[in-house]
């Protein structure tokens, strides 16, 4: 049985023509994680009893002809979510025995959608990461090199996709998160606007940058868990109150007369010149379906990773000052007094990256440092959205490489926190800016994947599948997958 | 900007992170050398900008004035660390 | 050498909204703990906090009663410490953009006249759990009912000199919030709380000397006492050659004393920055002008009626308007037995005495508005005495019955001009000295008639009538 290499749209086709059951996928995918994920080690938890309860419902309703387009599929949740009565550990020791009391709104939403949940994929420790080695279940490996990383930090949700041990999968992206590892793994990743998506109940890194998104093998796949997940949510304050358009009625539009944006900030010398190779390619492709290019620039660009480990680490620090030893997740055993249950929590829950990124956000909004770093940091954001703002007067969407690289080796980066922070060179002003960006897989470069960037104007979500939709039907990078996991 | 192992100290306290005296060399490097990196922001001149706090240029949303919510303790509290009575214990807070 | 007292006040009122600021979690008071505490008050993982519009439309309210300006656009900020009783690890509060601005109240001194003391700001923020030490064993336990709550943080200036001016302040803050609706000002249940900042300097000099914060002071006997015991603890360290340490310091009511808290000593550092999870408020002209033309009636505004309408004194009715539930009281009776000034007197004499001596608030009496009218009204009408009022009021208070019942019940009734004529008849022949000492000019001996007069009439004569109708007779 080859099921696994269908799409998301063909699945839920089979479906409905109940040519397959949602037990009998589901089976398919669970029977797929316990043959190959030992290798991947892509998942934290797999909710195999609790998948085929939803699967046998999901059933139900197909059979009552009441099916809607993801009613039976399996999909995967980044562990950052929170499910109820189901460990959720946002990859760390903090909450290894964080049993989530609640669900969260995307957990809801794909609840009511009546999807199949499989599991809980693995990811960088609280989101920190760029290549899935901060988790305290230990790192996951790219499908189509094992030794290297599949970056990060939804690593588990691009890894499973990739070698198709889930249809498609949820993640999170704070500076690139959900874009880098679907760029390195090879698979189509959605960072949305800002507010579309709702932040309740996903645990948060840096609550003015997160938002949550699908990672799918297609565009259209991501239009439809798009669909799902996008909308307002009374929870969240930062939540958009704004109509959710169907994701999936524009993808068949022309590209003729796109506008075609390209910052030669983005094809700088940090640039891997093969990357350049496979992204020069694809907007020739753009060419002859129509779109014009443009030279942009975006100035301030080269400023969004200093100003990005300002603002992302000072949220964080104050963020996660509710992990300490009272009322959830891990405690020290043993405390002498207060003191001691505070600092041997916190020290013994959070692995080196989580305490940097605490420890620089604390230092940066402490007294007398607060101006040089903070408000300065808050003041080049600015700077950075107004050269897209400028830039989107002139352009339809902006493209790029999403890494300056494709998949590094595991352990090449891990203890250079500053050549790490670099991999998201390219995604971070997106976060920064709030603006929705995709990473469609265009070609390959020393036998490993490479993501075009595709940056889209504020809630532009439905342009911009359209724009990844047309490239995908006429390439067919995107339903590549390696050879070891058909 | 360079952080020396007092510094280090002094920024682990507030953020009560125990960090080991044998780590305290490298975490004053890494930092020291994310703080450059940092810096870069300095080649930049933001006096006539404005912060950004938030991505979009939205106002809070209010809620009415409502209870929504009933007791859930004994759900919240199931894997609470210590728990008796329903409180939550720490040790002994010393005013 | 002289001294000079220097105070501000940082008060909190718990705001009196249903539901918490952040959450839909009740506010209300003494429920089992943490039964009130819902997963956004607990701070779980991946909660996010979304503002009740009642909190601010009741910070507004303050705003506008100080004559503050009003924030268009205010915006929280979160304030950073690890305190076991705040579960987020950070408090969420206003820092730069508070919701009220500077205003200003004006108290009542003891010599008469008014002072202006300024307030700097007004800012809503989430008050914090309670943490019940020793409950077990060795070990703090925290509820977080209270977790959530809306409080208003009021900050004076530093316009106090004494503590007795810090006290007529936080009643005249008390006072309005409690007619503003926005808070019940239980000051047993924590819902009206302050910290004090004191200082001294040498009488004449313009610097501040260093104050000292006295924290969570929250009865007003007690901020005279803790402010004056810090006061004379400053001049001592001062005289010995020594200097006052900036620090936090807990006043200890049992102990009567101030003393160091050594645990909030060290360096604190809130790191203070916009909270991500919440975005400006924005309030425009006409909620503001709205929420204006709803706001009851304040107690200046009361007074001066008091005074205009019901021709009271300025003294009674300041006295009758600084709380609002007397304010009602009083009015009630007023209108109901048509006569103020006596209205007036009885509820600032024998009526507040009673209360006061029984521990008892204007709303727990026993007589009520309607009860007093109607006994006043007799009285007025002269169908019973003073003195018998007195005797109505005691059995009123006792649970007998409205006035008249009494009345009626006992008999009351005062004796009629001619009874009273004959009993002074009687008296004036029965103690001819006295007429003689009288007559040479010895006008003191009038009240030695009076007494025996009213002895004799067994206290029905009207003590008025009684003194007309002796000196007709005695020329």
């Amino acid at each position: 049985m080859s099921l696994h290499t269908n799409t998301l749209k063909q699945l839920s086709t089979e479906l409905k023509s109940k040519s397959v059951s949602s037990v009998e996928l589901t089976r398919h995918f669970l029977d797929r994680i316990e043959k190959f994920d030992g290798d991947l080690n892509s998942f934290v938890t797999v909710t195999k009893d609790h998948a085929l309860a939803q699967a046998k419902q999901a059933d139900e309703l197909i059979a009552k002809g009441k099916a809607g387009p993801l009613t039976g599929i399996p999909i995967s949740q980044k562990d950052i979510f929170c499910t109820e009565g189901i460990k959720t550990s946002c990859g760390s020791k903090m909450l290894d025995n964080f049993i989530s009391p609640y669900n969260a709104t995307v957990v809801e939403k794909f609840n009511q959608a009546g999807a199949v949940m499989l599991g809980k994929l693995n990811m960088d420790e609280f989101a920190m990461g760029s290549s899935n080695e901060t988790s305290f279940y230990g790192p996951v490996s790219n499908p189509w090199n094992t030794d290297c990383v599949p970056g990060g930090s939804s690593g588990g949700s691009a890894a499973s996709v990739a070698a198709r041990l889930t249809p498609a999968s949820t993640g999170t992206d704070t500076g690139g998160s959900i874009r880098q590892p679907a760029s390195l793994c090879g698979i189509t990743g959605l960072k949305p606007t800002y507010g579309r998506v709702s932040r309740y109940g996903m645990i948060a890194f840096a609550s003015s940058l997160d938002q949550a998104g699908p990672i799918t093998q297609t565009a259209e796949d991501a239009a439809l868990m798009l669909n799902a997940m996008a909308g307002f949510d009374a929870k969240d304050s930062t939540s958009v109150e704004k109509d959710v358009p169907d994701y999936t009625a524009d993808l068949a539009n022309n590209l003729k007369g796109l506008k075609i944006g390209l910052p030669k900030e983005y094809f700088g010398g940090g640039l891997d010149s093969d990357v350049g190779d496979v992204i020069n390619a694809a907007v020739d492709q753009y060419k002859k379906l129509g779109a014009e290019v443009v030279d942009i620039e975006l100035p301030n660009s080269g400023l969004s990773v200093p100003a990005y480990y300002v603002v992302a680490p000072a949220e964080c620090s104050s963020n996660l000052s509710r992990f300490d030893g009272v009322r959830f997740g891990y405690r020290c055993e043993d405390p002498v007094d207060l003191e001691d249950l505070y600092k041997r929590s916190r020290s013994e829950g959070f692995g080196p990256e989580v305490k940097r990124r605490i420890m620089i956000g604390a230092y940066a909004l402490s007294a007398g440092y607060y101006d040089a770093y903070y408000l300065k940091a808050q003041k080049v954001r600015h700077l950075i959205s107004d050269d897209f703002k400028k830039a989107f007067e002139k352009v339809d969407v902006i493209m790029g490489p999403t890494s300056p690289n494709v998949a590094f080796n595991k352990g090449e980066r891990s203890d250079d926190p500053i050549a790490m922070y670099l991999s998201d060179i390219y995604t971070i002003a997106t976060n920064l800016a709030g603006l929705p960006g995709m990473s469609v897989p265009a070609g390959f470069a020393n036998n490993m994947p490479v993501g075009l960037q595709i940056i889209g104007n504020y809630f532009g979500e439905s342009r911009l599948l359209n724009v990844a939709h047309q490239f995908q039907m006429n390439t067919d990078w995107h339903t590549l997958m390696p050879d070891v996991f058909k | 900007m360079s952080l020396g192992s007092e510094e280090i100290k002094k920024i682990a306290n507030l953020a009560r992170l125990q960090i080991e005296e044998s780590d305290i060399p490298g975490y004053a490097k890494n930092l020291s050398n994310i703080l450059d990196l940092v810096e870069q922001m300095d080649s930049v001149n933001t006096d006539e900008v404005t912060p950004m706090a938030h991505p979009l240029d939205a106002v809070q949303r209010l809620r009415a004035d409502e209870v929504t919510e009933q007791d859930q303790r004994e759900h919240f509290q199931q894997h609470a660390p210590k728990v008796e009575d329903g409180l939550y214990l720490v040790p002994k807070v010393i005013e | 050498m002289e001294w000079e007292t220097v105070i501000g006040l940082e008060i909190h009122t718990q705001l009196a909204t249903t539901s918490k600021i952040f959450s839909g979690a009740s506010t209300a008071y003494g429920a089992v703990p943490n039964t009130q505490a819902c997963a956004v008050d607990l701070g779980l993982p991946g909660v996010l906090p979304v503002v009740n519009k009642e909190a601010i439309t009741m910070a507004i309210k303050f705003g506008l009663a100080i004559g503050a300006e009003v924030s268009r656009h205010s915006i929280f900020a979160r304030k950073n410490y690890f305190y076991p009783d705040l579960p987020k690890g950070y408090q969420i509060s206003q820092m730069d953009h508070p919701i009220v601005g500077e205003g200003s109240v004006d108290i009542e001194l003891e010599n008469g006249n008014t002072k202006t003391i300024g307030v700097t700001r007004a800012h809503l923020e989430e008050d914090a759990g309670k943490s019940l030490h020793d409950a077990y064993d060795g070990m703090t336990g925290i509820d977080l009912n209270r977790a959530g709550t809306p409080l208003l943080e009021i900050v004076s200036e530093p316009d106090m000199r004494s503590a007795k001016e810090a006290v007529a302040y936080m009643k005249k803050i008390h006072s309005l919030v409690r007619y503003l609706e926005i808070s019940d000002g239980n000051m047993q249940e924590g819902s009206f709380r302050c910290d004090a900042n004191v200082s001294v300097r040498p009488k004449g000099q313009k610097e501040f000397g260093t104050r000292a914060e006295l924290k969570n002071i929250n009865s007003f006997k007690n901020v005279e006492k803790a402010i004056n015991l810090e006061v004379l603890r400053q001049i001592e360290v001062i005289e010995s050659g020594d200097e006052v340490v900036q620090e936090t310091r807990l006043y200890d009511a049992d102990k009567n004393e101030t003393r160091s808290m050594r645990s909030k000593e060290e360096a604190m550092d809130y790191r203070y920055f916009p909270d991500p999870d919440l975005l400006p408020v924005e309030v425009t002209d006409a909620e503001i002008s709205d929420i204006q033309d709803h706001l009851p009636e304040l107690p200046a505004a009361k007074q001066a009626r008091f005074e205009k309408d019901m021709g009271l004194s300025t003294y009674d009715a300041a006295i009758l308007t600084v709380d609002k539930d007397l304010a009602s009281y009083f009015e009630e009776a007023a209108d109901k037995s048509g006569e103020a000034k006596l209205t007036a007197n009885w509820v600032i004499g024998d009526l507040s005495g009673r209360l006061n001596k029984d521990d008892k608030t204007i709303n727990q009496s026993p007589i009520s508005a309607d009860m007093l009218a109607g006994m006043l009204k007799r009285l007025a009408e002269n169908a019973i005495t003073s003195k018998m009022a007195k005797e109505v009021f005691e059995a009123m208070w006792n649970g007998e019955g409205d006035a008249d019942t009494i009345i009626e019940k006992r008999g009351l009734k005062p004796a009629d001009s001619g009874e009273v004529e004959k009993i002074i008849d009687d008296i004036i022949a029965s103690n001819p000295d006295q007429v003689e000492q009288f007559k040479a000019g010895k006008g003191k001996v009038m009240g030695f008639f009076v007494g025996q007069v009213m002895k004799a009439s067994k206290g029905k004569a009207d003590p008025a009538q009684v003194n007309k109708l002796l000196t007709e007779k005695l020329k």
